[in-house]
């Protein structure tokens, strides 16, 4: 192309008639291409943002469900929800604060809050900071007296922390059922806790023997302390397993439900 | 290469298959199909991906510097990608969970690129759009079909529907849990090849080496 022809257009179009692949064009495309593509991307994710949250609050609450053994398929499960008794409990007391509205009271946000949260020295679960306050499910008989209690749970697997609940029966001491709902483990090998296979395991297992030391492992072989506090742990997630065993004896221990479960025992909740 | 609007459109479907012809996107293959249910919703996010992707990148193809062209369809893709994975979190939350990994996955599969460098590049609009889909479709179809075998033989239902009643459930069928490990999709998949050359022997590549006759022994 002649200077004179290009003298003859406005800028646009010399930009465009501009080989492909001069400097100039080569950054302008790269920088406008950017700018666009992550508009776009920024405006869906902003867009679909209350969506996709209301479908994981719907998906924690479903799991609230199957973990105690309540969940059909297709029920509507805000409904179903209603049966539990949410309440907002101090670690550290273990004792039910009213401090906050248990329905809306969000464990994840306080647990990153300076002021309602602290940052642990031992910390086995690999969580960093741990939240004061969390909410647990209660679920009750007719007559009003404790039937079950979902403790919420969380930890570091392989690559992903995973969160779950894990339902104890009113003693709080014999597990009815352990669930993650949140995880991004390997599909196939560490995502096999989402197998109901191994999930059914930890139906019956008990947390603590008689003396009340937390017995309760993950492992490949059974322990010492019997089988009756043993789930074999997943072929192939070595490290999941061993994850799901310190996060669980973390939450079940002295720096998690232990004040709180002790209170249950007594009677005093 | 005159072809047609329906021949970009149907070619891929048999003819020329990205996975049986050009065995291209087999990771993926092999890990969403083993139910039907996955196997569709992936079909059609690869296809959006494809046909779109295309389409943007044929657009701008004149304008689209040599130097970083990888880069830019890689950067349309990608964006695509996202869109559709978080259009699913919003619409299909169970799903996506199910898929998790491999929506973003898409990415890298080898046939959205093949699609980019090879017709998108060099054809207007329309047709790259129309070849995008086309070739989404070939995929998809190879999806349904793994994805129809292992999830009846596997778990004896499809689309969740229980079609051979399992023991487990007190049925009389003893499902083949094989098929419910991706290394199944393997051998369907190297069977379907299989069937397909067979059937057209044309997609037999020629052998690259020949065995000869050695006189004297």
């Amino acid at each position: 192309m002649s200077d004179a022809s290009n003298q003859n257009k406005g800028p646009i179009a010399r930009f465009l008639a501009a080989p492909p692949d001069s400097v100039g064009k080569t950054v302008f495309i790269a920088v406008t291409l950017c700018l666009v593509a992550s508009m776009i991307v920024s405006a869906v994710s902003v867009a679909l943002r209350p969506m996709q949250e209301q479908n994981k609050l719907k998906d924690k609450q479903a799991n609230v469900l199957q973990v105690a053994g309540l969940y059909e398929d297709g029920m509507d499960v805000i409904e179903g929800f209603s049966v539990f008794e949410p309440q907002v409990v101090e670690l550290a007391t273990g004792m039910f604060t009213d401090q906050f509205d248990a329905a809306t009271f969000d464990d994840r946000a306080a647990a990153s809050d300076p002021e309602l949260s602290d940052s642990l020295a031992q910390d086995p679960a690999g969580i960093g900071r741990q939240s004061k306050f969390v909410t647990v499910y209660l679920l009750r008989n007719e007559d009003g007296s404790l039937d079950k209690v979902i403790l919420p749970i969380h930890g570091y697997g392989l690559w992903s922390t995973l969160y779950g609940f894990i339902a104890l029966e009113e003693n709080g001491n014999d597990i009815f059922g352990l669930q993650f709902y949140d995880h991004g483990e390997t599909p196939g090998l560490g995502a096999e806790i989402d197998n109901p296979r191994w999930k059914s395991l930890w139906n019956g297992k008990r947390l603590s023997d008689d003396n009340g030391a937390l017995q309760i492992t993950v492992a490949k072989s059974v322990p010492a302390a019997g089988a009756e506090h043993h789930v074999d742990a997943l072929a192939g997630a070595t490290l999941t397993s061993v994850g799901v065993d310190n996060l669980v004896r973390f939450w079940m221990g002295e720096a998690g439900f232990a004040p709180f479960l002790k209170n249950l025992k007594a009677g005093e909740i | 290469m005159a072809q047609t609007k329906r021949d970009l459109l149907v070619d891929p479907l048999v003819d020329n298959n990205p996975i049986t012809l050009q065995v291209l996107g087999i990771c993926s293959a092999l890990a969403v199909t083993s139910s039907l249910q996955v196997a569709f919703v992936m079909a059609l996010a690869v296809t959006a991906v494809t046909g779109f992707s295309s389409m943007f990148i044929s657009v701008l193809r004149n304008q689209i510097p040599g130097s970083i062209r990888i880069i830019v369809q890689m950067v349309i893709i990608a964006s695509l990608v996202i869109i559709v994975d978080q259009v699913l979190k919003a619409y299909a939350y169970d799903v996506s969970k199910t898929l998790s990994v491999f929506v973003g996955l898409i990415i890298t599969n080898c046939i959205v690129m093949g699609r980019a460098e090879a017709f998108a590049m060099k054809n207007p609009p329309i047709d790259s759009f129309i070849d995008g889909v086309g070739n989404g479709l070939g995929y998809g179809a190879l999806l349904l079909v793994v994805g129809f075998i292992r999830e009846l033989f596997g778990a004896g239902s499809l689309f969740g529907v229980t079609i051979l009643p399992t023991v487990n459930n007190g049925g009389w069928y003893v499902p083949n849990g094989m098929l419910l490990l991706p290394p199944s999709a393997f051998f369907i998949i190297g069977l379907l090849i299989w069937a397909v050359r067979a059937w057209k022997p044309e997609q037999v590549e020629d052998r690259e080496y020949k065995i000869q006759v050695v006189e004297g022994h």
